[in-house]
């Protein structure tokens, strides 16, 4: 279960301020990262108890060592279609006010030391629900990794 | 020692230790925040002294308060001497509080002196302009009192923790410290002459606290402080542990031998244990929620003119303190309530012939795990015109509806929100947002609150509340391939219904209810309820209906299965869920997977029925719990020789029929017709054939194989479905005994005899009967007790073509053995007196005689452990007692198997 161990940490010390780690999460193709120090597990599938009437996001509740941690399934939440069945997909166990989440993404990645640097404000252009769950962008190689709001992304009080 | 004031020593040690500490704090940096928290510490102290009626206590804190007021204010600064006097001060109020916690009351003396100089203090410090000359004394004062004053912030500490050191050292310590402070007093005169005046009293006093000083400690080092947070995440833990014990025995419990037996059973009891040390850690007597109810009913008493006799009875009832916070405040209601509704004034009360003191009792007393509070007074019981003519008002119900209810469904009304029907609104109740708070209080912590009233009489409340809320008993139910739990507190029974069932779910516009005995009960789904998606198969073969009750609305809950019953720890639902309020809830099972509990308040709500139309009295549900979950069958009730009513099983009967009479024919003078190209045998019941002259007779049909025979029946009168239990049996043949049927005393028929008679009688011998006429009947030997089975079975495997030797006891059978006879097979009970079916077995296995002879186990429980104890003994197979189509096939196929083999 937890595979994932910060491996670049040693770069950390000597750039105590320009870079930030992140735990990298992939969904359909986008890349996502949270701050590392957020995340307190990562899980592989789960047997997930589903909760009606729950809003469509909230894909259940699973026992996570004797605590019972809430499963939002981040595609619904970024307005992306439904996993596939076979495709189970990993989480990324995070707490907020006391309370566990557990984000389902497609598959978790490396952690990765980000340089200060290379962060941007969101583009304007940003779909207006990803623009809400984005606190900006890492310029990587190849690719953007988007930074997720944890925050925003659980807050169902203002979306619903 | 009192309660109150035990709680309160501990509490002011407490807060004194931390003064002296934070005194010193402040003498060396005057900082607002500190001197805050000081100012706050002496306040509540003078605060509770005055509630717990100190005196003596409460003058020096507040003169010390005083002080503490004026340099919070900016008018005096933070002086060494300010502060040496506030320490006296304390001092003072810890020499008295030892002396109090010895003899339970405050030290005889005066604290003048003490006080004039606080006093001074407060008033002088730099305005007044005579004190000049006080400084130069105080200094005086300070220096030889601050010689002391580096014990000062350990001597706290001392008596709680360093047991080590000896009270004598510290009373000498203190009276040493005391001594200083009195050193100045000479000194003192010179200037002014108040506490001189003062002095002479004081002194002595001080010491008299003084000698108690080494006892202070006494409840300190009894009691510990311990933050609720911590207590909660240890319940928590010992909850968890409770559910793993239980999941422990659950998979042990099926293995008799298991080495994991005794340990288990240790770890049971130390947790159990464990559980009630920690649950008591939590619980109070619920006289804490009471403490300031005489205080209110007094002042009701005074500002309403009435007399009024609080009783409380009970008061050191213990309940959890979660839950004892949440019923403060109902219980002040409806107390106030009383008091204030129920109670009639003095005049009133004299009217009607009851004495003038008009009386409220709270009585708590824990009952079968809950805690049933009731509070009653002998006032004027609740007024019902008064009630009605307010809920036309309000548009809850309808004149006419009004009619049609009882008072107790009346007297629900009060529970709904903005109803009082106080003719004028007093400062006190009336306001109309009690009671329906009140019962959501209540509810919502998984009590009820339930009310009798009696005209003139007076009214009684009775509110059931659970002991804790942290472990709930709940009923595990299934619906759509989803678990969820629901509260057992709120379950009445449980209804199985199936398409063959009486009673099945009926639709009035699309709602569901059940005719449940004689009362409609409104049905709710949970799958429509929770929108889950339908599992596929509509028609199911068999739904469940939990009867949940929810204060006095009783409905019914459609699930699709039900499980087992199971002990949970209730937690909280993520944020992101609470809005949904048809769960309480979730928690984690004994199997680890996560389930919702569900919240019969929350499904009751989204009914849409509030509560009280459709309620039935809780004492009726209770009433009509009993007697329910036997399996029902279909009877055929029918008249024929004699008047009384019989009846045979409807599943037994083939057809019915009716014969003209002209048909009948008669061979070896046997009454018998052409049916369906076979000669068709005709009985009498009870052997007497009444046939009639002309026109056509009922017949009951009954096949057996390619038999069929006619009993004949003067008249068929019904078919009805109920439980079939035979409460008389009887010898007489063709006759299983009687039993109550519809309501009247019905004699049941052994059908299985009369095709015996039948076909005995028409063949001559049952011998001959058995298809092949040149292979001998398999003998059976049929070991039962009870005689009515041996009746019903004889005549069933006679007919069935064995040829019975039936027994009454292992012993019996044993002997046959001895005798040298041999059988086929044989059937034996479980349970008999004496040698038991498996030890027969046994015996019978041990000896080479009958060892080969196939076994067959009856009993009225088959389980599958049974099966298992059955098969190692040496039954072949294992029948229920009642099932008589796997008696016949299991018997035919262990003969089979074993000719077969041979």
């Amino acid at each position: 279960m937890n595979q994932i161990v910060p491996s670049k940490r040693q770069s950390t010390d000597l750039v105590a301020q320009e870079t930030q780690d992140f735990v990298t999460m992939l969904i359909e193709g986008q890349l996502f990262g949270i701050p590392v120090l957020t995340v307190q597990d990562v899980l592989g599938p789960q047997k997930i108890t589903r909760i009606p009437l729950a809003p469509r996001e909230v894909a259940g509740s699973l026992n996570l060592r004797g605590r019972i941690v809430t499963a939002i399934d981040v595609r619904l939440r970024l307005d992306l279609n439904r996993r596939g069945e076979e495709d189970k997909g990993m989480s990324v166990v995070v707490e907020l006010g006391g309370e566990l989440y557990s984000l389902m993404v497609d598959s978790v990645g490396e952690v990765l030391s980000l340089p200060v640097a290379k962060f941007e404000r969101n583009p304007p252009t940003l779909d207006i629900k990803w623009r809400e769950f984005s606190m900006g962008i890492y310029r990587l190689e190849g690719k953007l990794l988007v930074v997720l709001d944890v925050a925003k992304l659980l807050d169902f009080t203002r979306a619903e | 020692m009192d309660d109150l004031l035990s709680e309160f020593l501990t509490e002011t040690s407490e807060s004194l230790s931390v003064l002296d500490v934070e005194l010193v704090k402040l003498e060396q940096n005057p900082e607002p925040s500190i001197l805050q928290n000081i100012f706050r510490l002496v306040h509540t102290i003078k605060g509770t002294c005055g509630f717990l009626g100190l005196p003596r206590l409460e003058h020096v804190a507040h003169a010390g308060e005083n002080v503490l007021g004026k340099i919070r204010d900016g008018e005096l600064e933070v002086t060494p001497d300010a502060v040496t006097l506030i320490l006296g001060a304390i001092d003072r109020i810890k020499a008295i509080l030892s002396h109090l916690e010895q003899n339970e009351c405050e030290p005889e003396g005066d604290d003048g002196d003490l006080i004039a100089r606080l006093n001074a203090m407060a008033d002088g410090g730099a305005p007044k302009p005579p004190p000049p000359p006080m400084p130069e004394f105080e200094p005086v004062a300070a220096k030889t009192a601050k010689a002391p004053e580096p014990e000062i912030p350990a001597e706290p500490e001392a008596p709680a923790e360093t047991h080590d050191e000896t009270p004598d050292t510290q009373a000498a310590a203190e009276s040493h410290e005391e001594e200083h402070h009195d050193e100045p007093a000479p000194s003192v005169p010179a200037t002014t002459s108040a506490p001189p005046a003062v002095r002479p009293q004081s002194a002595p006093a001080a010491p008299s606290g003084l000698t108690d000083a080494p006892k202070e400690s006494a409840v300190a080092a009894q009691t510990i402080r311990v933050n609720v947070e911590l207590l909660e995440n240890l319940m928590t833990l010992v909850s968890e542990l409770v559910l793993t014990r239980n999941q422990l025995l659950q998979m042990v419990r099926g293995r008799d031998d298991s080495e994991f037996t005794a340990p288990l059973q240790r770890l049971s009891h130390i947790t159990t244990d464990l559980q009630e040390g920690v649950m008591k850690t939590r619980m109070q007597p619920i006289g804490n929620a009471w403490a300031k109810l005489p205080r209110i009913v007094r002042d009701l008493s005074v500002e309403m003119h009435k007399k009024i006799d609080l009783q409380m009875l009970g008061a050191e009832t213990e309940l959890d303190r979660q839950v004892l916070e949440l019923i403060k405040d109902p219980l002040t209601h409806m107390v106030r309530n009383s008091a204030d509704h129920g109670l009639e004034g003095p005049e009133e009360r004299k009217l009607a012939g009851k004495p003038e003191v008009g009386k409220i009792v709270l009585n708590a007393y824990h009952e079968g795990g809950h805690i049933i509070i009731e509070i009653s007074d002998d006032g004027r019981g609740l007024n019902v015109d008064r009630i009605k003519a307010k809920a036309i008002q309000n548009g809850l119900a309808s004149e006419s509806e009004l009619e049609s209810m009882t008072p107790q469904q009346i007297h629900q009304f009060i529970f709904k929100a903005g109803f009082s029907t106080a003719e004028k609104v007093t400062s006190v109740s009336g306001r109309g947002v009690g009671m329906d708070v009140v019962r959501t209080n209540i509810e919502r912590i998984g009590g009820t609150v339930e009310l009798k009233s009696q005209p003139g009489k007076g009214s009684t409340f009775v509110i059931k509340i659970p002991l804790t809320l942290a472990i709930v008993s709940a009923l595990i139910v299934e619906c759509a391939s989803e678990r969820f739990a629901i509260p057992q507190i709120s379950v009445l029974e449980l209804v199985r219904v199936t398409p063959s069932s009486e009673n099945g779910i009926e639709m009035i516009n699309n709602a569901p209810v059940l005719r449940l005995r004689d009362r409609l009960l409104p049905l709710v789904s949970l799958q429509k309820l929770l929108r889950l998606a339908g599992s596929g198969d509509n028609e199911r073969q068999e739904t469940f209906i939990v009867v949940t009750q929810v204060g006095t609305y009783t409905f019914g809950i459609i699930v699709d299965r039900v499980f087992d019953t199971e002990e949970i720890v209730v937690k909280p639902v993520a944020p992101i869920l609470r809005h949904i309020t048809m769960f309480s809830g979730n928690t984690i099972l004994g199997d680890g997977s996560v389930i919702m509990i569900l919240d019969p308040n929350g499904i009751a709500g989204s009914t849409g029925e509030s509560g009280m139309m459709a309620g039935a009295q809780t004492a009726e549900t209770h009433l009509a719990r009993e007697g329910h979950g036997d399996a029902k069958t279909s009877l055929l009730v029918f008249r024929g020789g004699g008047d009384d009513l019989k009846a045979v099983p409807l599943a037994l009967v083939a057809r019915l029929e009716e014969i003209d009479v002209k048909d009948v024919e008669y061979s070896h003078g046997k009454p018998m017709v052409q049916y369906r190209g076979h000669l068709m045998p005709l009985i009498g019941v009870d052997g007497s054939l009444s046939l009639r002259e002309e026109g056509r007779q009922p017949v009951l049909v009954f096949s057996d194989r390619e038999h069929t025979m006619g009993l004949v029946v003067d008249e068929i009168v019904d078919i009805v479905e109920d439980r079939l239990k035979v409460e008389l049996s009887t010898d007489t043949p063709g006759v299983i005994g009687t039993a109550v049927i519809a309501g009247r005393a019905t004699t049941i028929i052994d059908a299985g005899s009369y095709l015996l008679e039948a076909f005995g009688d028409w063949f001559g011998s049952t011998k001959e009967f058995g298809g092949n006429e040149e292979h001998v009947a398999p003998r059976i030997l049929l070991v039962d007790d009870s005689p009515f089975f041996r009746n019903l079975l004889t005549p069933l495997l006679s007919v069935a073509g064995y040829e019975v030797t039936a027994v009454d006891s292992a012993d019996r059978a044993l002997s046959l053995r001895e005798q040298g006879n041999e059988f086929d097979a044989i059937i034996s009970d479980i349970e008999m007196p004496g040698m038991n079916g498996f030890e027969f077995a046994a015996a019978v296995r041990a000896d080479n005689r009958w060892q080969t002879t196939p076994m067959i186990a009856l009993s009225s429980h088959a389980t599958d452990k049974d099966f298992e104890r059955g098969r190692s003994v040496g039954f072949n197979d294992y029948v229920a007692k009642f099932d008589r189509d796997s008696l016949l096939s299991t018997l035919s196929q262990t003969i089979a198997t074993v000719k077969g083999a041979a």
